[in-house]
């Protein structure tokens, strides 16, 4: 016994080396289903032996040995005498405890990317790529992935035993994608973490506004990302994104559980660490020399906020810039949102209203509650305060946040109030 | 949840003597398997105590007193630090039970203390019971 229960010290060591031993069993049994079996009856054994034996001085050699170990026990009991098999017992042969040397580190960052990529394969549908990446690459449990997406446990219990089965049954390979196809899959790859991240971040139904568990287990991902392919921008530009947008966190939401937008935020209470970690993400994603990809661009904005000390030394004309650039990277009717609302700061309510008017014909946004609220917004600086009490009203029958429908049902009276 | 780990000074490390070039790289790749595990959040080390001073109020609302180092009582000073965020407080420890030895020598000490959260620190009882069911992971 360490310091505390054993148990959850078997829990604290799952979590660290579960990634590594699901990757590096996947490299030697091309099945990720089988990779986390075998990783998880190692963790059993460990948790018959340990209470009794004491942790070993190097926990996650110990659980890879006794993986792979059963790995060849259970291929002798298959008399499975193939190909595989040899190379399983060669590799069992070789390995010592120095298979967690830190000489080896870049190849554990390898399986680690490939099992990423696994986990992030387009062959799997959205929802369940993200649920199979916290299960193996963050070492989650079934539970706690249930209740951050306030889920029944059985229902991600089977979305992660379906996707496990697909990537089996389509022969996923255990590989980094090269050439034009790394980029794509890379950012497929960033979609889910940064997918993860506003599932937390904005939580799109239910009473909590920020679900934070989701948050730090993205943001986790991405610097592990950024550790394990530091060459790749987007990665350094959405890592930038996530710590800046962490470091508003806690001041996002109220005692009361209400949100409080932006400029209504205090700014001594943003968390500087994050931000300045977010900075430097950044001045790495910048010093690849390469063109800003969208989620640079988006941290590079989010980075314009967190410079500002004031809401009144918010650079707009410089975030009304980076949106425009943003809009040509990555054209979108919120984006140009977005821009509209930076143009209004950065030039007055009524050249952001010709934007918004412009997107209102817009089909596509016409169930987005964010349109009409800051057309309500933009309405309510020009002092035309009917019409914006009835964008009010419009964007809070149309958000499912009930903290954000009565904020907005909020602004709708205070119009009335204007009158 | 973040957790600072302390690393204490030893007799070398008030003197400037630099630590061996083993322990410094045994370090580098701690260092570098928190990063690639996605925890680290800062670490620095810290020059000798003989550089900085010390401010103390030993009178109630009086003025304070400040004291040039060094300072006497090693195991009193700190080094350095590393900052991690981690899911649980098992998981800090497992992480700080992994920090090489710092010092070598018998002197190594390692100190593992939880951070305050920004909400934690508000006297406000009634607020804090709420915020921690809103935050409650």
């Amino acid at each position: 016994m360490r310091f505390s229960d054993t148990g959850r010290t078997i829990d604290a060591i799952w979590r660290i080396e579960s990634p590594k031993l699901i990757a590096g069993l996947t490299r030697m049994v091309r099945d990720v289903g089988l990779a986390e079996d075998l990783a998880q009856d190692a963790l059993v054994i460990a948790l018959e032996r340990w209470p009794e034996s004491g942790i070993p001085d190097n926990p996650g050699a110990w659980l890879m040995t006794t993986a792979k170990r059963r790995a060849i026990d259970l291929m002798r009991r298959n008399k499975i005498r193939d190909r595989k098999y040899e190379e399983l017992t060669r590799s069992a042969e070789l390995y010592t405890e120095e298979d967690m040397d830190p000489q080896l580190d870049g190849e554990i960052g390898d399986d680690l990317l490939r099992l990423i990529f696994m986990t992030c394969h387009p062959v799997l549908s959205q929802d369940a790529r993200v649920a199979l990446t916290l299960r193996l690459l963050c070492g989650l449990t079934t539970e706690e992935i249930a209740r951050s997406f306030l889920a029944a446990e059985a229902t991600i219990a089977q979305r992660i035993v379906r996707a496990k089965r697909t990537l089996s049954a389509k022969k996923v390979p255990f590989e980094v994608p090269v050439g034009e196809e790394l980029k794509e899959r890379m950012a497929a790859v960033l979609e889910v973490i940064y997918l993860m991240f506003n599932e937390g971040y904005s939580a799109t139904a239910g009473e909590n506004w920020v679900r934070p568990l989701l948050c730090q287990e993205a943001l986790r991902l991405g610097r592990m990302l950024a550790e394990i392919a530091p060459l790749e921008s987007e990665v350094h530009g959405l890592v930038a994104l996530m710590e800046i947008q962490s470091s508003r966190l806690k001041t996002r939401v109220g005692a009361d559980g209400e949100p409080i937008l932006l400029m209504d935020q205090n700014r001594g209470k943003w968390d500087q660490l994050l931000i300045r970690r977010g900075l430097s993400a950044l001045d790495r994603c910048r010093q690849l020399g390469q063109p800003f990809g969208p989620y640079a661009l988006q941290a590079a904005i989010a980075a314009c906020h967190a410079k500002a000390t004031s809401p009144d030394e918010t650079d707009w004309v410089r975030i009304a810039a980076l949106y425009e650039a943003l809009s040509r990277v990555m054209p979108s009717p919120v984006v140009e949102l977005n821009r509209a609302v930076a143009i209004s700061m950065a030039f007055g309510p009524a050249y952001g209203l010709q934007i918004v008017d412009e997107l209102n014909k817009e089909t596509s946004l016409s169930a987005y509650h964010l349109l009409p609220s800051v057309r309500g917004d933009l309405l309510y600086k020009l002092n035309r305060f009917e019409e914006a009490r009835l964008e009010f009203e419009r964007a809070a029958s149309l958000t499912k946040n009930i903290r954000e429908r009565d904020l907005l049902l909020a602004r709708a009276s205070e119009c009335l109030n204007k009158k | 949840m973040r957790f600072m780990m302390i690393v204490k000074a030893t007799t070398d490390s008030e003197a400037g003597v630099m630590p061996s070039q083993e322990l410094l790289d045994a370090m580098l790749r701690y260092n570098e398997e928190l990063a690639k595990a996605g925890v680290l959040l800062a670490a620095d080390g810290l020059q000798p105590s003989s550089g900085g001073i010390r401010i103390s109020y030993p009178e109630p609302g009086g003025k304070p007193k400040v004291v040039d180092g060094p300072f006497t009582e090693a195991k009193e000073i700190i080094a350095g630090y590393t900052l991690i965020e981690v899911k649980s407080r098992e998981e800090a420890i497992e992480w700080a039970m992994r920090m090489p030895d710092p010092h070598g020598g018998g002197q190594g000490e390692i100190e593992l203390r939880q951070i305050f959260d920004p909400e934690e620190l508000s006297s406000d009882e009634e607020k804090q019971k709420k915020i921690k069911g809103q935050f409650s992971l």
